[in-house]
């Protein structure tokens, strides 16, 4: 943000970015294939009145993307006319960059029930940290950031997370306290 | 009487203080980190709370909400980055005083601020309680249903300049809430035949994914910003004390953040845009705001910290969230069996009252905490993005996880958080998908329980609320339509002039 002398329209109007026609497009095509299955994926149910219709409520919500989608569109087409910064191609780029980290996510998510919460926690973080390109003193901090996460939530909060597969191989004391804390 | 005696014994349980402490603490934190935001926090720790009793669990989440203003403010002032997006228009006048080598006095003057307009809130709405309590039980369905539409009427037109694109995204939310059976018939919508979306979209799983997921994706794809701990030499009580000598802007601040924040979709940025315009029309030193005017800083924080409060009068008195937090808080009710509306403050007026207490307290402890710990505070902030990115997607999975324990969860998460992130890149505003799920299940609902009274049209507006929320919607209907049609000629006269 620059120092100098300030607009405060800068705070309610956003700048306009040329990218904003992908979220146009893709919207308006979501509402085009909503609207294309409402009748198939909604129920008529017979001898009621139309305001008690189970599909009136998704008609409402499609028929107002479809009004405020194909606005957005023709909007976007007319400021990426006149101006708008940005690149989209390299915008899109940037969009595709997180995939890599929702892959690492859901090998987390996926992880947590075979090797458990604590040592998948800490390898996720370990791991994604040296990807990162920390080292030294920052790396060595990830786990035990993880660690307190785990301590923090499973055993300091009781949220829900079931112990790891793997832990059925411990005795069974171990086993126990793992399940429930860690 | 009676009512303020029971709140405070339910305020002194050591379960409501050690949630107040932590709230209030961890939300200063919070706040100074940028890049996390109450948003984030709240979104993580909302399922943790489930586990927890109604007061404990809000007075834990108010707490962040309420003082992450306070500790948003210190990026904004010492390092020009603020530190939740509320809080850029500290910057305009924080910064520039920072460069005139007056950071402690910024930093007591936004604290002071915060302060401020925090308490004035808390005040004015426990000022407002008898009336709200005899006020809200003339909410009959027919006026919530008129409500919620006025709310998500607000939302739209409140994105000046992205109207089309908040409508559309409202919208997108409204569906949502339409997936998974219907309650009345027991048949599936847009369930695709697939199980898991018989449940329906989760608003928690869509909040975590929209807030959460796509902040730590958005910190990761970015690049960390390297530099050196800020430090300040002075103290800050000074600038705290000054607050006092403007009691104009610092009560037009508070007062605009007040009303702004009672009414739906609207919040911060309005009430501070309000704020600041009329701090500098008013000012003997107009030339000063945005080069570093105490003014204008006083202006800003007070606006923005006391919509928190007033944001949780539609919530308590009318079940109706005004924002995206709010309507976080609103889960936590639901899990609770606690409904928030009419009847929560004729029968349980004590509940009520200790919140607003709590809301007061956080206050206190937030600039109790900035005083003695603002300095060791400062080393929040060179903490690298990507590694908070790192931080923030950890977090994330206990809040997704621990809801249903269902990977499925997680992946949809991951799929909102990626909506996210494109939307965050493109400045385009998350708050209308939430605000759609929340205000489209309201609508729904109160829709039907109205229909057997309802013999013409004219049936919804003829008692006189309804009829006074239909004027109301005209009003702000209208004034858009004119505010859109005044751009339109003046562009127009701009390029006939070009």
């Amino acid at each position: 943000m620059s120092d100098d002398h300030h607009d405060l329209l800068e705070l309610t109007h956003p700048p306009h970015h040329r990218a904003e026609i992908v979220f146009a497009v893709a919207s308006f095509l979501v509402a085009v294939a909503l609207a294309a299955m409402w009748s198939s994926e909604t129920a008529w149910a017979n001898g009621q009145p139309w305001s008690r219709q189970p599909g009136l409520w998704p008609l409402i919500a499609i028929v107002g993307m479809l009004v405020f989608g194909a606005g957005e569109l023709v909007a976007c087409l007319v400021r990426n006319a006149r101006a708008g910064g940005g690149n989209v191609l390299a915008e899109l780029g940037t969009w595709a960059k997180a995939g890599e980290y929702v892959a690492w996510f859901l090998i987390y998510v996926m992880a947590v029930p075979y090797i458990g919460y604590l040592p998948a926690s800490v390898l996720f973080a370990t791991l994604l940290a040296f990807r990162l390109g920390y080292r030294g003193l920052t790396l060595l901090l990830a786990p035990l950031i993880a660690l307190g996460i785990v301590v923090v939530f499973k055993a300091g909060l009781s949220v829900r997370i079931p112990g790891g597969a793997v832990y059925d191989l411990l005795p069974q004391g171990l086993r126990n306290f793992l399940v429930v804390y860690l | 009487m009676d009512t303020f005696i029971d709140a405070l014994a339910i305020v002194s349980r050591w379960d409501v203080i050690a949630a107040l402490i932590a709230g209030s603490v961890g939300g200063v934190i919070i706040g100074a980190i940028p890049g996390v935001g109450p948003a984030v926090a709240i979104a993580i720790l909302l399922p943790a709370t489930f586990g927890m009793e109604p007061i404990v669990g809000l007075t834990l989440l108010l707490g962040i909400y309420g003082s992450a203003l306070f500790g948003g403010s210190i990026p904004s002032i010492l390092i020009n980055t603020p530190g939740t997006p509320v809080n850029a228009l500290t910057t305009y006048d924080g910064y520039p005083m920072t460069k005139a080598g007056e950071a402690p006095r910024a930093l007591g003057l936004s604290f002071g601020s915060s302060f401020f307009g925090g308490i004035f809130a808390v005040v004015a709405l426990m000022l407002l309680s008898p009336v709200l309590a005899k006020v809200a039980p003339m909410f009959g369905s027919r006026e919530i249903f008129l409500a919620a539409l006025l709310g998500c009427i607000l939302v739209v037109v409140a994105h000046r300049g992205q109207s089309l694109a908040a409508g559309a995204l409202l919208m997108f939310g409204l569906f949502l809430n339409t997936v998974g059976m219907e309650a009345n018939t027991y048949s599936q919508r847009f369930t695709f035949d697939l199980g898991f979306l018989t449940q329906g979209v989760d608003l928690i799983v869509v909040v975590l994914g929209l807030f959460a997921v796509s902040q730590a994706f958005v910190l990761l794809i970015g690049k960390d910003d390297p530099g050196e701990a800020p430090t300040i030499s002075g103290s800050v009580a000074k600038g705290i004390r000054e607050v006092f000598r403007h009691p104009r802007v610092a009560t037009a601040g508070s007062l605009s953040g007040t009303i702004m924040g009672i009414i739906p979709g609207v919040g911060e940025f309005t009430s501070q845009f309000l704020s600041y315009s009329f701090a500098r029309a008013t000012s003997k030193k107009p030339e000063l705001f945005g080069r570093g005017s105490p003014e204008g800083l006083i202006a800003s924080e007070t606006a923005n910290n006391s919509v928190p409060p007033a944001a949780m009068v539609p919530l308590l008195a009318l079940g109706i969230p005004g924002e995206a937090l709010t309507a976080m808080m609103l889960s936590v009710f639901y899990v609770h069996n606690v409904i928030p509306g009419p009847g929560l403050f004729r029968d349980q007026m004590d509940f009520v009252m200790a919140l607003y207490i709590c809301l007061a307290l956080l206050n206190i402890l937030a600039l109790a905490f900035l005083l003695v710990a603002t300095k060791p505070l400062l080393k929040v902030l060179v903490i690298p993005n990507r590694y908070l990115g790192m931080i923030i997607l950890t977090l994330s999975f206990v809040g997704i996880y621990s809801l249903r324990n269902s990977a499925v969860d997680c992946m949809m998460a991951a799929a909102f958080g990626l909506l996210g992130v494109m939307l965050k890149r493109l400045n385009l505003p998350i708050v209308p998908i939430i605000l759609g799920m929340v205000l489209g299940g309201i609508m729904e609902t109160k829709f039907r329980t109205s229909l057997p009274r309802i013999r013409s049209l004219y049936s919804w507006i003829d008692r006189p609320v309804a009829m006074a929320i239909f004027c109301l919607i005209c009003i702000v209907l209208a004034l858009h339509l004119w505010g859109l049609w005044r751009d339109w000629r003046r562009k127009r006269n701009g390029s006939v002039q070009h």
